[in-house]
């Protein structure tokens, strides 16, 4: 290899090896971070929340006239909603999963001010809860209609019986199986107890950039709110064909109330996460034009460089090196200025990714991406190069007798 | 002269008609991306208000729980008890205070064929709109005596104005909210501070709210609440009296010192009142009052979103990397040039003749990115918007000075870019060059 002379005539023209070097390795430290950024937005992203998105809708009503009856209302909604074809089952329900707005509570083993607690998110439903929202049960048993109680504005205490999600079970109780923990009693309120009576296997909480999203509980609560939200399960595929029916069935059944406009739990999982989309998309974006300005910038330099090189091409073929010699020298060249790019870039890379774990409490990059960046940008470069380098190898050894 | 120069250049950026569309369009992507960015930055972190961004203070009370603090960081509660912000309301110790809330009222219109629809609102004191230099279309604020007696007057956004009353002056009219009466005292005109800094406990970026009412009517009439409650000690009691009565924060307080020494007053006023408190049982935390203007506040909430941070370093490097894309397309081409530069330096052209000349064609080349780069950012925050919706509607508003800046931005870093080539360009020997023609 000729290693040697290949540096040599390199340091003759610095500046455009170190513009390439500096081009992959800038480019590096951007296409690395932002890919690790995408992927954990999309790891995010693919968490299920435990509800059966896919057949589930929600709609609101306020009632706003001073004699306007919750109580009365939900009960007719629900008879209404509950009897309509082609619904499965609703229920009224404070909070919507993914929907960012909720009730969260603290549970605690022990009772007493100062215990430890454990921040759960708080679903109201009746006995048509777990059965609208789909959630599997995999200990215990589901509301029946005689836990449900009401639940009015000033109501301030909690029923004496939960089901709460398996992630809360090992919040609670660290290495207990959710079959042991049905009858056990935990705390809200400080002291107030309640009888867990069932586990289910997972239901997130509203709040998608929570810590503890998989920690939620059901109550048997059955709301009698003047305004109050629905979540409706359709049989499967007739989603959105319900949603205008209902919308238009609630509206015509009580004019002292407004009826908001209904949002499939799939607009509700997209705008929960418009921005983690958003941004993996704009990064996906960024990432391409990088790589491809990076690449164009390699070709013209490289067709730049064999360009002026003509005349030293053909003496070299004139003097017995084969078109081989010529594409090596050319590829060992480039291979050479790409590494310089890539360690440095491995140096940056790190460095990005420290200021944003330092300054923003970004996640910190798994080193495994590194070396996988350096080889993805050293196959980058070869492939740039391939084609100014066969050009190169096309100068005829006559080219050394003429005068370019 | 110069007009000769940018002749020259427009044939030579002629000739090399491909690698110019590069280096262009290297340049315009560059600016295009970082621009994009930039403005949504800038937005975010904007001053809203300027004149008065100094007199106005954000008041924290660390009414907190005494075994967990609210923040990790020790910093005392966002939001005020109802019972502290009634107190300093009360107190009057400012020149100017307000607490207030946002709610959300249901409007039914008197013409009965239009359904009744839902409009968001503040409860404010009457000092709101001096203090926030809120701009008025027709009549003006209530005054502090409507606040004491329960009056139920409402101050319009001029969209709901539009809607109600066609763009008319509707002051002494009366409109119904919620089923109860008010009687319209003033429209403001057009009014969005970005970010909407006085109250950025939800949507730092939201639209302001459609009506003003007085806040002793959140009592009086139960307006709901449309914010964030947090509670660290449960409510003692039901009803709504118990919850007025609770530990729980909902409020946002502000207060307008003129200066130093009325800051300084009004913390000692503050830590008087807690230490007050604190003998009655309340307030077991440390002292830990804070007054913060408008840039500090913004601040401590964290208004500036972090991926928008973070996306500030990834465009520059992008830019950078055009950048050296460009120098390096620059370099190629003026090197190739040699032959003729030799040609001129031989015939009498100076270095420095030369040197202008190539610094002109890589400015126009800076104008020709600069002015596509602006059409990229306009079509970058278009792409923003369409892929965030309402979350950044009020974002992606592009401005004189972010269209200025990037101009400026494009020649400025082209002309850098080409200093280095045009430098080697003029120093090339013309001997070398010509003996081997």
């Amino acid at each position: 290899m000729e290693i040697g002379p290949i540096l040599r005539a390199m340091t003759r023209n610095k500046i455009g090896a170190i513009l390439i070097a500096l081009q992959i390795a800038f480019t590096m430290t951007v296409v690395v971070n932002a890919y690790f950024m995408i992927e954990e937005r999309m790891r995010l992203m693919e968490r299920p929340s435990g509800v059966v998105e896919d057949q589930l809708f929600h709609i609101s009503t306020r009632g706003f006239t001073p004699d306007f009856n919750g109580k009365v209302s939900v009960q007719d909604d629900l008879a209404l909603l509950r009897q309509t074809p082609g619904i499965v089952d609703a229920v009224a329900i404070n909070a919507i999963p993914l929907s960012g707005g909720g009730w969260s509570m603290s549970l605690q083993v022990e009772p007493g001010d100062g215990e430890q607690g454990h921040g759960v998110a708080i679903y109201m439903v009746d006995d048509h809860g777990l059965d609208t929202l789909g959630v599997e049960l995999i200990a215990g048993r589901d509301f029946t209609p005689a836990d449900v109680r009401e639940r009015g504005p000033a109501t301030s205490d909690w029923p004496d019986k939960a089901i709460i999600s398996e992630a809360t079970v090992k919040a609670l109780w660290a290495d207990a199986n959710p079959l042991e923990v049905v009858g056990r009693t935990a705390y809200i309120n400080d002291d107030e107890p309640v009888t867990i009576i069932g586990v289910v296997e997972k239901l997130q909480a509203p709040w998608n950039g929570w810590t503890t999203v998989e920690q939620s509980m059901l109550v048997p609560d059955k709301l009698i709110w003047t305004g109050v939200r629905y979540m409706v399960r359709t049989e499967p595929g007739r989603r959105d064909e319900m949603m205008p029916i209902v919308e238009e069935l609630l509206a015509r059944s009580n004019n002292q109330r407004i009826v908001r406009a209904p949002e499939s739990m799939a607009e509700t999982r997209a705008r929960s996460y418009a921005l983690d989309s958003g941004l993996a998309k704009i990064l996906g974006v960024i990432m391409a034009m990088l790589v491809s300005i990076t690449s164009l910038g390699i070709v013209g330099l490289a067709s730049f460089s064999v360009r002026r090189r003509t005349k030293q091409i053909g003496i070299r073929r004139a003097l017995g090196a084969k078109k081989r010699d010529i594409l090596r020298y050319f590829l060992v060249e480039n291979f050479m200025i790409t590494t310089l790019g890539v360690v440095l870039g491995a140096v940056m890379t790190v460095g990005f990714n420290v200021w944003l774990v330092q300054a923003l409490n970004f996640p910190k990059i798994d080193w495994l991406y590194v070396p996988i960046g350096m080889l993805a940008l050293w196959l980058i470069g070869i492939i740039a190069v391939l084609g100014p380098a066969r050009r190169a190898t096309a100068v005829p050894p006559a080219v050394a007798t003429r005068t370019v | 002269m110069l007009g000769y120069y940018v002749r020259l250049a427009a044939i030579s950026i002629r000739e090399n008609a491909v690698m110019s569309l590069l280096m262009i369009t290297a340049v315009a992507v560059g600016i295009g991306t970082c621009m994009t960015i930039v403005t949504v930055n800038y937005i975010m972190a904007k001053d809203p208000i300027p004149q008065k961004s100094e007199v106005l203070y954000a008041v924290q009370l660390d009414s907190w729980n005494p075994n967990d603090a609210f923040r990790d960081d020790g910093s005392p509660p966002d939001q005020l008890t109802y019972t502290d912000a009634l107190a300093l309301m009360d107190a009057r110790s400012a020149f100017r205070q307000t607490a207030m809330v946002g709610t959300s009222l249901i409007v039914q219109p008197d013409d009965p064929d239009s359904k009744p629809f839902q409009a968001s609102g503040r409860a404010a004191y009457a000092d709101f709109f001096a203090m926030f230099d809120t701009p008025f279309l027709f009549g003006s604020g209530w005054d502090a005596d409507a606040d004491r007696r329960l009056e139920q007057v409402v101050v319009l956004s001029r969209e709901m104005n539009d809607r109600l009353f066609g763009g008319e002056n509707s002051v002494g009219e009366n409109i119904t909210l919620g089923s109860y009466d008010y009687r319209v005292v003033g429209v403001l005109d057009t009014w969005q501070p970005m970010p909407k800094f006085y109250d950025v406990t939800t949507g730092p970026f939201d639209k302001t709210e459609d009506v003003f009412v007085p806040f002793s009517l959140v009592a009086s009439l139960q307006l709901p609440r449309n914010g964030n409650t947090n509670c660290w000690k449960p409510v003692d009691g039901d009803g709504y009296e118990a919850f007025l009565a609770s530990e729980c924060i909902w409020i946002q307080f502000w207060a307008e010192l003129r200066n130093d020494a009325e800051k300084r007053e009004y913390l000692a006023f503050l830590d008087n009142y807690v230490n007050d408190q604190k003998s009655l049982g309340r307030f077991a935390r440390p002292l830990n009052n804070r007054v913060n203007d408008v840039n500090e506040w913004m601040d401590v909430m964290r208004v500036v979103d972090s991926n928008a941070t973070m996306m500030l370093p990834v465009s520059i490097m992008f830019l950078t990397v055009c950048l050296l894309n460009t120098i390096g397309l620059l370099l190629a081409k003026f090197l190739g040039k040699a032959p003729e530069i030799a040609l001129r330096r031989a015939l009498g052209a100076s270095k420095r003749a030369l040197f202008v000349q190539y610094l002109v064609e890589s400015g126009c080349i800076g104008v020709a990115g600069g002015v596509v780069g602006v059409v990229l950012t306009w079509l970058g925050l278009r792409g923003i918007e369409a892929l965030f919706g309402d979350l950044v509607e009020n974002l992606v508003q592009l401005d004189l000075v972010m269209v200025t800046a990037a101009v400026v931005l494009a020649i400025v870093s082209s002309m850098a870019a080409g200093l280095y080539p045009t430098w080697r360009a003029c120093n090339i020997e013309p001997a070398a060059q010509l003996k081997s023609q």
